[in-house]
C-alpha cells in the first residue's frame, strides 16, 4: 500500500467546548486522500468545510480523532513546511511588491536572494503575470491578485495545497478561467489538493473526488467520484463543461446536496 | 511640479481673505486692541519683539521636539512589547487608558515638584505623556489588526511569533504609527506651552504669552501665538513628509492617498 497524503480518522472539532456556547463544527470524519489527488469539500455554509481544512493544516487542534499527513502528524507536516495555503481573500501584503509576496515562503525557508528571484519569475510565468513582478498588489485586479496568492502558495512546491474558496470572490468568467489554469498548474507540479468550494460546477470540474458535507454537526454525507473519461489520460478544458459526463456529475452532486438540505 | 504646488495656493488665498476681513472688520467696528488686535499690529509686534520671540520659540520648540521624540519612542516600544507578549495586554492597556483619562495638565505642578520648577524637564514630561497615548493606541491597533488569513498563512508556513511580528505586524502597523505621529506632532507644541504656563524656565513662549497679556500687550501675546503655530505647522509638515517617504507602496494608490 502506498503512503496516503492525508488520513483523517474519527476527526472532530468542538469550539468553546467548556462553555454553553459550544459548537460542534465537525464530528466523526474519516477520510483518506491519495498523493496527487484533487479532492473538493462541498456543503452548505457553516457545515465545517473551513474547519476541516484548518484541522488538516494544523491551524486548529482537533477535539477528537487524528490527522496524519504523509505518514506524520499534521503538526510535524506544518513544521516541515508541507503545506501551501490560499484563501478567498488573496491576503497579499500591501507593502511587498508582487514578486516579494511570492517569495515570502522562500524567505522563511532561508533561500538565497538570487534563487528566490529565479523562482518568483518562474511562478509569475506559470500564473501568466510575467510583467507584474514589480507592481504593488493594489495595482492588480482581484483575479490577478488571486493568481499571485496561488503562485505564493505554490512557490516552494509544497506537497499539499489547501485552498479555502480561493475563487469565491471572482466573477463567473474569471473564475472558470482560473479553474482551467489551476488544473494545468496542478498537473505540472503533481501536487495534492484539498479544495473548499460551494460551487457545484467548480467541484465537478476540478476534482477527482467530491466530499459532500452535511451540517450541524458537520459530517461526511457522501463522497462522489468524478471521472470524466479515462483517469490517466483525461483532459479537462472549457469543452468539458458542456459534456454529457460533466452534466451527470453536477447533477449527482446537486442531488446529494439536496438530500443534505432535506435532512435539516 | 504643478501638482505639488497646487495644494498650496488654496489655503494661501483663503488665509489672505481671512486676514483682510479681520483687518477690515477690526478697523470698521473699532474693536479695541485688547480684545482683538489687527493683523498688522500683530505683524509689527512680531518685528519689534523678534529677538525674545526667536529665543522663546527655539526653547519651546526644543521642549516640544524632545518630548515628542521620547513620547513617540516610548509609545511605539510599549505597543510592540504588549503585542508580542499578549499576557501583558490585560494589565498594561487599561493602565494606559486610565493615564489618558487623567487630565494630564493636572500633573504639571507635580512634575514641577519632581524636576524643579525652573527645569525644562518638568515641561517635557507633560509633552511625553500627551504624545505617548495616541502613539501607543494607534500603533497597538496596527500591530493587532492583521487579516486573520494572513496570520494563518504565516502559521501554515511554520513562521515563529517573532517572524510574524517582524514580517507582518510591524509593516502592517507602520501607517497607523505614522498617522499617530502626524496627530502627535502639533499636540506636542500645545502641551509644551500649556505646561509652561504652570512653571519651567521663563524664556519660553508660555511665560512670554502670560506676561505680555498681564501687561495688556496683546499684540505681543498674539505674535507669540503666531510663532507657536508656525512651530506646530513645521512639525506637522515634517511628519507628513516622513509618512510619504517611508511608505513607497502607497505612492499613487487612489484608495489610500
Ligand atoms: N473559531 C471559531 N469559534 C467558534 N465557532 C466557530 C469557529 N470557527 C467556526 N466556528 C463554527 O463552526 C461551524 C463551521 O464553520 P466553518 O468550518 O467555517 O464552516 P464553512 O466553512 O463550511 O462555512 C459554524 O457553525 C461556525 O460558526
Ligand atoms: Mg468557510
Amino acid at each position: 500500500m502506498t503512503e496516503q497524503a492525508i488520513v483523517a480518522s474519527g476527526l472532530g472539532k468542538t469550539f468553546n467546548s467548556r462553555s454553553d456556547s459550544a459548537v460542534t463544527a465537525l464530528t466523526d470524519v474519516d477520510l483518506s486522500v491519495e498523493p496527487g489527488e484533487f479532492v473538493s469539500l462541498i456543503g452548505p455554509s457553516g457545515c465545517g468545510k473551513s474547519t476541516m481544512l484548518r484541522l488538516i493544516g494544523d491551524l486548529i487542534v482537533p477535539s477528537e480523532g487524528t490527522v496524519e499527513v504523509f505518514g506524520k502528524p499534521a503538526a510535524q507536516a506544518r513544521a516541515d513546511r508541507d503545506y501551501g495555503m490560499a484563501f478567498q481573500k488573496a491576503g497579499l501584503f500591501d507593502w511587498r511588491k508582487v514578486s516579494a509576496n511570492i517569495e515570502l515562503p522562500l524567505e522563511l525557508a532561508g533561500w538565497s536572494k538570487s534563487r528566490r528571484r529565479e523562482r518568483s519569475a518562474e511562478m509569475l510565468d506559470l500564473v501568466k503575470l510575467p510583467d507584474f513582478g514589480d507592481h504593488y498588489p493594489w495595482q492588480l485586479s482581484g483575479g490577478m491578485q488571486q493568481r499571485v496568492a496561488i503562485a505564493r502558495a505554490l512557490s516552494f512546491q509544497p506537497k499539499l495545497l489547501l485552498m479555502d474558496e480561493p475563487f469565491g470572490a471572482l466573477d463567473e468568467m474569471t473564475r472558470e478561467h482560473m479553474q482551467v489554469e489551476l488544473l494545468s498548474i496542478y498537473r505540472q507540479l503533481r501536487s495534492t489538493v484539498v479544495f473548499v468550494t460551494h460551487s457545484i460546477p467548480e467541484a465537478a470540474f476540478l476534482s477527482d473526488r467530491v466530499v459532500v458535507l452535511s451540517p450541524r454537526p458537520g459530517r461526511i454525507h457522501s463522497i462522489i467520484d468524478v471521472v470524466l473519461g479515462d483517469r490517466e489520460t483525461e483532459t479537462r478544458d472549457e469543452d468539458t463543461r458542456e459534456s454529457e459526463g460533466f452534466f451527470r456529475k453536477t447533477t449527482e452532486i446537486r442531488e446529494a446536496l439536496r438530500s443534505v438540505e432535506a435532512q435539516q | 511640479m504643478r501638482s505639488r504646488l497646487e495644494p498650496l495656493w488654496p489655503p494661501i488665498v483663503v488665509g489672505v481673505i481671512i486676514m483682510s476681513l479681520w483687518e477690515g472688520l477690526v478697523r470698521l467696528l473699532k474693536v479695541r486692541e485688547f480684545l482683538l488686535p489687527k493683523p498688522t499690529s500683530i505683524a509689527s509686534a512680531l518685528g519689534d519683539e523678534w529677538t525674545p520671540l526667536r529665543t522663546a520659540g527655539w526653547e519651546t520648540g526644543k521642549t516640544a521636539v524632545a518630548g515628542l521624540l521620547f513620547g513617540v519612542v516610548a509609545g511605539a516600544l510599549l505597543a510592540l512589547v504588549v503585542s508580542r507578549f499578549s499576557w501583558l495586554r490585560g494589565s498594561v492597556t487599561p493602565l494606559a487608558v486610565a493615564l489618558n483619562a487623567t487630565p494630564i495638565i493636572a500633573l504639571a505642578p507635580i512634575f514641577n515638584a519632581w524636576f524643579g520648577i525652573t527645569d525644562f524637564r518638568s515641561n517635557a514630561a507633560v509633552v511625553i505623556i500627551v504624545v505617548f497615548f495616541p502613539v501607543f493606541i494607534n500603533t497597538g491597533t496596527g500591530l493587532s489588526e492583521v487579516e486573520s488569513n494572513q496570520i494563518e498563512l504565516m502559521r501554515s508556513l511554520a513562521a515563529s511569533e517573532n517572524t510574524v511580528l517582524r514580517k507582518v505586524r510591524i509593516p502592517n502597523a507602520l501607517p497607523f504609527f505614522l498617522t499617530s505621529l502626524r496627530l502627535a506632532a502639533p499636540l506636542s507644541v500645545i502641551a509644551a506651552i500649556v505646561a509652561e504656563y504652570f512653571g519651567g524656565p521663563q524664556n519660553r513662549l508660555g511665560p512670554f504669552i502670560t506676561q505680555n497679556a498681564s501687561f495688556s500687550r496683546y499684540a505681543n501675546a498674539w505674535a507669540a501665538i503666531v510663532v507657536a503655530s508656525a512651530i506646530g505647522l513645521a512639525l506637522f509638515a515634517f511628519s507628513a513628509v516622513v509618512e510619504k517617504i517611508s511608505m513607497p507602496w502607497k505612492q499613487g494608490d487612489p484608495a489610500r492617498a
